[in-house]
């Protein structure tokens, strides 16, 4: 305990000392960081912030020192983003290939792959997307067909990916092919990582309901990709696939709580006191005051839920299904609440008549009827906890 | 707070488990239910539980006690809920102890707090005077008159009036009915003059008694604490009831799950287990995870009791809730899974049932604690 607290002292100095002024600001959407070879800093501070804490190995705190990696133990890793929060400090990088791809190479990757990608994914000089689902495998995923042939030195891939977040931004992509057509679905997919300035790749993004979206759809057309590409062993992929889908819950269903998602980050209280007005300090519409007392009683459970998981040292396991089903529904409802508080001033589609704020929930409302879709719909969820954690037959 | 047991709530909750395993499954309930026992529990089963301390678990050592504090009796409660093991613990340990702890003098703990480690007396908290939990709307007066306090009025449905050995009233010393001042309370012998004690008899065939006092005349030492200012202290006994009693409903629907579960796996119908039917299967996912959030719910409120954090009434209001809300979930998804043998009475499920609805009912329904949450929350 008292080198945990010699740890804070040491972490508030260095940030007193390294946080830049503007990043200890309310981050503007323009100014969100993702890194990459191409990305652009409208705030020169963010790029500085970001090479700051990449050279720590802070932007991935419990990845090995080796890696390039902040080495840092759970209780460690609690205390700096404490200390981040209290400094109000923006997060110097988004990023899948942290949120996703590095426990993976980690656990499943050699140890040239860990060198080689490791330190660029933690100093965001890689920026990586996801490609997973395809136009014919949604829920069932493992009935992928991206195609990748031995070609002796290399595969030569070919296909179509769907729901490739950002893959229009992102140098890299790891993805999920069929390298063995006569085996059992399962048994027949591998992990592949696939730099996209390779010649055959091509992208092309998806509107959504909420109008513009980082979706996009990636073509592969005789894409050759060199073999030490591959991760872990050749058709055991969908081992490593559904790990990472374990990681890619426990990010999405963080969603569920306040101030986590899309949109404004608006609190659903006090958007019902400014729309449906004030008695006495409350709500003034009984019922509308009702429905939102019962979803702010389930956030508050849920977000003790999540805080006892991490107390009892939780890991990525059949439990980030609860997650991600349990916070993605809470997360839609929450919009719906909003929404309904709103009036007919929850329905804006543009500034004729509506302001920002106004038109930023509505799109964030429609957006979050993705939540319980992507990254395995609210059914698989209850599929896996049906089977994996109730045992319940086939 | 971090939400995980101690090591001393690890070892409660494990000799807990075994007490209920080894001397209480549900079939000691279903014999007191059938003996028509007029206690609704087993005194020799009691004086073993005495005989581990659980009567003594709030109560400080000076006194004989262990001071395990609200996180040790509610994970008792958790595993006696499990097999429906009917006791004193709840009105005794939790709201007997509790109140004579923090309203009562030296004396009063001197003499009473020692007689209930050692099993020799129980007692019951004579509180609400409607048909729903209300805990200010007090209408029983007790005036000084001499030397002594006359009390008149009814009370109703209190928990363990039919055995208690000294009866806990709240009652009025100023003020007018809705209002939290003006309420004092007094320890009463249940063999007093002027004090009528009748068993009612409800679903889940616990111990509750109506209470009538046509003055009731006790002696100046009978009040407990300060005359008016009671009222603050009963709402915090009742929260730390509020916390055990959540933790006993979540023992119950752990179990009425836990059994569910299994019948879905092993009940055959076209030639198939049901449980493989993604209808039943989904429901059950449901349940698991409300359940998982009532876990989280009951231990952050056990630990805010224990650690007196300024949380402790919006958390209580929490725990109350969600125990209740799940409780009647798993307490009717359990019936309709079983299907027809889950409506016989030779069946265990429907006494988690009819244990679900009272348990509901006691120190505040879900829709109380929502409304009660809603206000301290300033929504």
């Amino acid at each position: 305990m008292e080198n945990l607290e010699l740890f804070r002292q040491e972490v508030r100095e260095w940030l007193e000392e390294n946080c830049p002024p503007s990043m200890r600001t309310p981050l503007v959407p323009e100014e969100e960081v993702w890194g990459g070879r191409n990305a652009e800093y409208v705030n020169p501070e963010s790029k500085l912030w970001l090479d700051r804490m990449g050279a720590k190995g802070w932007t991935a705190p419990e990845l090995p020192t080796e890696y390039g990696g902040g080495g840092l133990d759970r209780d460690q890793t609690k205390v700096l983003h404490q200390e981040l929060f209290k400094i109000k400090a923006r997060s110097p990088l988004n990023s899948f290939g942290i949120w996703m791809l590095a426990p993976c190479i980690i656990e499943f990757g050699s140890e040239e792959q860990k060198h080689e990608h490791l330190p660029k994914i933690i100093k965001g000089e890689i920026r990586w997307c996801q490609g997973y689902s395809e136009p014919g495998s949604g829920s069932d995923l493992a009935s992928l067909s991206t195609k990748a042939v031995d070609m002796g030195d290399h595969y030569l891939v070919n296909g179509q990916k769907v729901w490739t977040s950002y893959a229009d931004k992102a140098d890299w992509i790891f993805a999920l092919v069929r390298t063995g057509p006569q085996e059992p679905k399962h048994n027949g997919i591998s992990f592949l990582l696939i730099d996209m300035a390779t010649e055959g790749v091509s992208t092309k993004p998806i509107p959504l309901i909420s109008g513009k979206s980082p979706f996009c759809e990636t073509f592969f057309d005789d894409v050759k990709v060199p073999k030490e590409n591959l991760v872990g062993v050749e058709n055991s992929g969908w081992t490593i696939a559904k790990k990472l889908l374990q990681h890619e819950r426990n990010f999405i269903s963080a969603f569920g709580l306040a101030g986590g998602g899309s949109g404004s980050g608006a609190d659903v209280v006090s958007i019902a006191k400014k729309y449906l007005g004030e008695e006495n300090g409350k709500i003034a519409h009984p019922s509308h005051r009702d429905s939102i007392t019962l979803h702010k009683m389930k956030e508050h459970t849920f977000s003790l839920t999540l805080q006892r998981s991490n107390d009892e040292g939780g890991k990525a396991s059949a439990a980030s299904s609860m997650f991600k089903y349990y916070g993605t529904e809470h997360n839609k409802d929450r919009y719906e609440l909003m929404i309904a508080s709103m009036g007919n001033k929850g329905l804006g589609w543009s500034d004729q008549g509506f302001s920002d704020d106004e038109q930023a929930i509505t799109k964030a409302w429609l957006r979050t009827k993705a939540n319980s879709i992507e990254g395995g719909t609210s059914e698989v969820q209850l599929n896996v906890i049906s089977r994996r954690v109730l045992d319940l037959p086939n | 707070m971090k939400l995980i047991l101690s090591e001393e709530q690890q070892f409660l909750k494990d000799t807990a488990l075994s007490f209920a395993r080894d001397k209480t499954p549900v079939t000691h309930f279903r014999g007191l239910r059938d003996a028509s026992n007029a206690n609704c529990w087993d005194s020799s089963i009691w004086q073993e539980m005495v005989g581990l301390g659980w009567s003594g678990i709030l109560v400080p050592e000076e006194f004989g006690g262990s001071d395990f504090g609200i996180g040790g009796i509610s994970v008792i409660m958790q595993e006696l809920g499990k097999t429906l093991t009917p006791s004193p613990l709840l009105a005794t340990a939790v709201l007997g102890v509790s109140a004579i702890k923090m309203l009562g003098t030296e004396d009063h703990k001197k003499t009473y707090l020692p007689k209930i480690v050692s099993g020799e007396i129980t007692t019951a908290l004579a509180i609400d005077e409607g048909h729903h939990h209300s805990p200010f709307n007090i209408e029983a007066s007790a005036t000084l008159s001499g030397e002594h306090w006359v009390l008149n009025g009814q009370k109703v449905f209190v928990l363990d009036g039919a055995s208690a050995n000294t009866i806990l009233i709240v009652a009025r010393t100023s003020g007018k009915s809705g209002e939290s001042n003006g309420l004092s309370v007094f320890m009463a012998d249940k063999d007093s003059d002027g004090l009528e004690i009748s068993k009612i008899s409800t679903a889940d065939c616990r111990n509750y008694a109506n209470i009538s006092m046509n003055n009731l005349a006790l002696r100046q030492d009978a009040l407990l604490g300060a005359v008016d200012t009671a009222g603050e202290i009963v709402e915090k006994v009742l929260d730390l009831g509020r916390i055990a009693m959540a933790a006993e409903m979540l023992g119950n629907m752990e179990e009425a799950f836990e059994v569910t579960v299994n019948y879905l796996k092993e009940r055959k119908q076209f030639g198939v287990a049901i449980g493989s039917f993604q209808a039943l299967q989904h429901r059950a996912a449901k349940m698991f995870c409300e359940i998982e959030l009532t876990k989280s719910a009951v231990m952050a409120a056990m630990h805010a009791a224990d650690e007196n954090s300024n949380e402790l009434e919006r958390l209580s209001s929490l725990a109350k809730f969600q125990a209740g809300e799940t409780l009647h979930l798993v307490s009717n998804e359990a019936i309709q899974m079983h299907g027809g043998i889950g409506v016989t009475d030779e069946y265990d499920i429907g006494f988690y049932l009819k244990r679900a609805r009272v348990a509901e009912q006691i120190f505040g329904t879900s829709e109380y604690h929502q409304a009660r949450y809603a206000d301290i929350s300033g929504f």
